[in-house]
């Protein structure tokens, strides 16, 4: 198992990844914890959420390259999956608020706001967080088997397949945009007090959710590793190159492309369930269909049916929007939209792609 | 060429009667055009069969109906005497013992040489499988002795994108043998080819039948001349002319439909 496990990467690739972990998982709480606060090396609290968000976008950028970089599936609506696994988390904390919400009632507030009586039958179970664990792990994944089942099924593929995904995370999203739907509506869910009984205001707290979330990144990032690198991994960038022939050379290619596409949709929907506390809200507006396209342009950034590219990609372009949000808010979208233009031009093959043509004697598997 | 679970396969064909493959009544329409016409096609076991036709006479809606891309509106098609492929998908289809070579070239561009002959190795070929085994030592021999046929031995770490018209053309050819099929359908293998490689082409093919029975579709006529023992022409979906080159070429008929060429 652990042979298997250290032939996923060449020596100086793991000497990089764990310098990488080590940084992220020891330097910078260190010099939150030991660094006093006026000194210029001080890591202050809030960057751990902020980088805890960037890693569950990180996670999902990994998801969406492992359906469109190697698979050559482009899915437009992983905010769904993404969605799925945050409102699930969302109701694990709106139940764990308790009585301590705005109107001091059992029922969590927009449910006093629309004045119900009781909890839809499909908020029981959040009370209890392995039940909660068990819809993130769940529900994205056979919410994906299913519709992916009936899509590939019938030979959906392409820009078809690109169009019916995004059809799925609109209709999703003005379905929870509705009141009576029973997820908040368009205020979503808000206000969490803690989780597992610890406090989300806590530093502590944050601190836990970030160091768990690298964790999943990282087991997440080495089970990618092992697909890619496994025959089925080769099977499915063969799908992606010439799918006639895979299919004549005696693979079903419906049961290949179903499993990437669950996989996909499961590790999206963890993403969503490590981001909601994180960030401390979640609504449908992440369901919007430009949320969806803006994971692929993570993808795009980093360089398609590489990983790491994914990884990279996702953390440049959401540093890049923080960074524009306040300083010139306007601008943002404008800005998203040259870079994805003047990156399809002249990088097609992403940064790593780009890159790794002057570093890297591996030979090259991006998409030709 | 013997590759690990040949004898399954073989066993489960039915092929007594001396015939592979029994093309009956068979008809496709698109839009109303025939694309075939009650074609009547029977194939021996272990024969080198060429199929000859001018554009349009429906060669290629033959293979894919053979290989399950496209359904027949009437008539059927037998492999053996117990496969009715006309019920059965792709991937069923490549399991039961044939395979089937494009008219382009068509491998896997991103993929090495050897890892296109490893995908298409005759295998369990299911999700959990792949995901899991790794190739074993007689799967490597197998692969090894697929690319000393194909004569790509020195390239078999090379990008496929990198190699020759030809050399894909023969790496697709050599992606069919270790799938280990009884029947291989072979699509104007020689388009684009020079002279040189052309004759290595015929030879590769002759040394195929016995072992395998072979349909080849293509248009240069010293390729066919050169391999062919039967010829079929095909002509507007149904079967014009069958029987030895120089018969068919003296053949009226046949003379007309291609205007003396």
């Amino acid at each position: 198992m652990i042979k298997k496990i250290a032939t996923l990467h060449s020596f100086k690739e793991w000497i990089l990844t764990f310098i990488l972990l080590g940084i992220a998982l020891v330097l910078l709480p260190l010099l939150n914890l030991l660094v006093p606060e006026e000194s210029v090396l001080h890591v202050p609290d809030y960057i751990f959420s902020l980088l805890g968000k960037y890693l569950c976008y990180a996670l999902v950028a990994l998801a969406v390259d492992l359906i469109w970089g190697y698979t050559g599936i482009l899915s437009l609506g992983h905010g769904v999956f993404f969605s799925m696994g945050g409102y699930a988390m969302g109701m694990y904390l709106m139940r764990s608020i308790g009585k301590e919400g705005v109107y001091k009632s059992d029922l969590p507030d927009f449910m006093v706001f629309l004045d119900w009586k009781e909890l839809p039958w499909y908020w029981y179970g959040f009370d209890y967080f392995a039940f909660t664990l068990l819809v993130i792990l769940i529900l994205p994944g056979l919410f994906a088997f299913t519709f992916g089942y009936f899509a590939f099924r019938s030979r959906i593929k392409g820009v078809y397949f690109a169009i019916i995904t995004q059809a799925m995370t609109y209709a999703l999203m003005l379905l929870f945009f509705r009141n009576n739907t029973g997820f908040g509506g368009n205020n979503g869910l808000t206000d969490f007090k803690r989780i597992l009984g610890y406090s989300l205001q806590e530093p502590s707290t944050k601190l836990s959710l970030y160091i768990i979330t690298i964790i999943v990144l990282f087991l997440s990032y080495l089970l990618s590793r092992y697909v890619v690198r496994s025959k089925l991994g080769r099977i499915l960038t063969a799908i992606r190159d010439a799918e006639s022939r895979v299919m004549f050379s005696g693979y079903n290619t419906l049961h290949y492309k179903l499993f990437v596409w669950t996989l996909s949709a499961f590790l999206c929907g963890i993403a969503g369930a490590l981001y909601v506390p994180q960030v401390g809200i979640i609504n449908p507006s992440e369901m919007q269909p430009s949320n969806s396209i803006e994971m692929a342009i993570w993808v795009a950034v980093g360089g398609r049916g590489t990983l790491s590219g994914a990884l990279i990609g996702a953390g440049l372009v959401n540093g890049a929007k923080s960074w524009f949000t306040v300083a010139a808010p306007e601008y943002w979208l404008y800005f998203l939209g040259t870079l994805f233009i003047v990156l399809t031009l002249f990088f097609p093959k992403g940064l790593v792609g780009f890159f790794s043509r002057f570093f890297s004697k591996d030979k090259m598997r991006e998409p030709s | 060429m013997d590759s690990p679970g040949a004898h399954i396969k073989d066993d489960s064909i039915d092929a007594t009667h001396g015939c592979i493959l029994y093309i009956e009544g068979l008809t496709v329409s698109f839009d109303g055009f025939k694309a075939l016409n009650d074609l009547n096609l029977y194939i021996d076991d272990g024969e080198l069969r060429c199929i000859i036709g001018p554009n349009g006479a429906g060669k290629t809606t033959m293979m894919d109906v053979i290989t399950g891309k496209t359904r027949p509106d009437h008539g059927t098609v037998f492999f053996g005497q117990n496969h009715d492929l006309t019920k059965m998908t792709e991937y069923e289809i490549s399991h039961t013992g044939i395979g089937r070579k494009f008219q382009k070239p068509t491998v896997f561009l991103n993929h090495t040489v050897f890892e296109n002959l490893e995908l298409a190795l005759h295998a369990k070929k299911d999700v959990w499988q792949s995901l899991t085994r790794s190739l074993v030592g007689e799967q490597r021999d197998t692969i090894e002795e697929g690319l000393e046929t194909i004569g790509l031995k020195e390239q078999k770490n090379l990008r496929s994108a990198l190699l020759s018209h030809g050399q894909k053309q023969w790496l697709e050819i050599g992606m069919l043998l270790v799938q280990n099929p009884r029947l291989l359908l072979i699509d104007e293998p020689v388009a684009g080819m020079t002279h040189q490689e052309t004759e290595r082409t015929a030879e590769l093919l002759k040394s195929l039948a016995g072992k395998h029975s072979v349909v080849v579709v293509e248009h240069e006529m010293d390729f066919i001349r050169s391999i062919a023992n039967r010829v079929t022409v095909l002509h507007e979906g149904h079967v014009l002319a069958e029987g030895k080159m120089e018969e068919v070429q003296n053949d009226p008929k046949v003379i007309e439909v291609y205007l003396g060429s």
